[in-house]
């Protein structure tokens, strides 16, 4: 099989540009794309990717394979593979520092921003605070992010205002904290989103809901956010 | 929060809320129009005249016109900061929008009142 990797050394190459690598996979197993890279590193040791856990939960492999961004670990080259070609790339939109490893600082900043903490100035009770049943499944499809960016680097409105627009991600969890009962900052978070760009950046492409690993959806989550601005205005 | 003061109502949830509504009026003028048209296939000029001649009309139209007057401008407006990152540059082009709207605006309400 093909495989064409994106390459860039800053400190040795001018310009990034595309390797082939021929690869010869074992008969009737279907590999995890991670594994197609760890053979090839065998092959060239040069090549430079993050991963850590293999097992789609730490979050630190998102690529674009072939034209779409997933997690290596847990995307089957049977998948990934586009016309007998596996194209392997950085996740797009982020400065890349080496190979497929991205600079992921402008990424975790938009996380930072919108506090994902619980915000609570009420005395804490003796054991913890306690929430019913069903506040405590508003959570489900939310806590599950586990930051892969795989979202926010596939979402227009990222790439082209990353420092302005919170993106997928980050807002997943910004609804995260708002939907939480346990949570009493709602109103103060709810005016740190209510500008044109945070939340409002997002035009509904769903290319996020497409990508992510875990199968969330930050587009409903972005949906919610703007519910709770508009029912707070009118 | 990112605070921008070129956008049109300066919150978010307000210009996003205006884009809504301006689409609707939108909508609303373009479905009757053509309604109109169709229902009255053989229409004279007396006709389509008196038409603009009532109030309700006019402020059906009055109404349309500031809201592709803030549809565009809003839409235009994050067009413009997305793709036009020197500043130079973005101010010059939105300020020319708001400069055809503003004509729009005037030349259509001439129009209306015939003056
Ligand atoms: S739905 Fe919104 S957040 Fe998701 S990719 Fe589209 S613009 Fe980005
Ligand atoms: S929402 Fe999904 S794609 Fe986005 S960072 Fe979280 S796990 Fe990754
Ligand atoms: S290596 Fe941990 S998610 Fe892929």
């Amino acid at each position: 099989m093909l495989v064409s990797i994106y390459r860039y050394n800053p400190e040795k190459d001018d310009a990034p540009y595309m390797q082939d690598y021929e690869i010869e996979l074992p008969a009737g197993k279907d590999l995890m794309v991670l594994d197609v890279l760890n053979l090839l590193k065998a092959q060239d040791p040069s090549i430079s990717y993050r991963r850590s856990c293999r097992e789609g939960v730490c979050g630190s492999d998102g690529m674009n394979m072939s034209g779409k961004n997933g997690l290596a670990c847990i995307t089957p080259v049977s998948e990934a593979v586009k016309k007998g070609k596996l194209v392997l790339r950085p996740l797009p939109g982020l400065p890349v520092v080496r190979d497929l490893v991205v600079d992921m600082g402008q990424f975790y900043k938009q996380y930072e921003k919108i506090r994902p903490y619980l915000l609570n100035d009420t005395p804490a009770p003796a054991i913890e605070r306690l929430q019913s049943p069903e506040e405590r499944e508003k959570l489900d499809g939310l806590y599950e992010c586990i930051l892969c960016a795989c979202c926010s680097t596939a979402c227009p409105s990222f790439w082209w205002n990353p420092d302005k627009f919170v993106g997928p991600s980050g807002l997943l969890q910004a609804y995260r904290f708002l939907a939480d009962s346990r949570d009493t900052a709602t109103q103060e978070r709810l005016s740190d989103l209510d500008d044109p760009f945070s939340v409002f950046r997002c035009h509904g492409i769903m290319n996020c809901v497409n990508v992510c690993p875990k199968g969330l959806n930050p587009t409903k989550a972005i949906g919610n956010i703007r519910t709770m601005l508009l029912q707070r205005a009118t | 929060m990112v605070t921008q003061i070129t956008s049109f109502g300066r919150s978010g949830l307000y210009d996003w809320m205006m884009q809504r509504v301006s689409a609707v009026v939108l909508s609303l003028y373009t479905v009757f129009i053509i309604g109109y048209l169709l229902l009255n296939p053989d229409l004279t000029y007396d006709q389509w005249s008196a038409l603009f001649e009532a109030t309700w009309m006019r402020i059906f139209s009055l109404m349309v016109l500031l809201s592709i007057g803030m549809h565009s401008w809003i839409g235009l407006w994050s067009i413009s900061t997305d793709y036009i990152k020197a500043t130079g540059a973005r101010f010059f082009f939105q300020s020319l929008c708001g400069l055809v709207m503003f004509i729009y605006i005037v030349w259509g309400v001439q129009v209306l009142w015939g003056l």
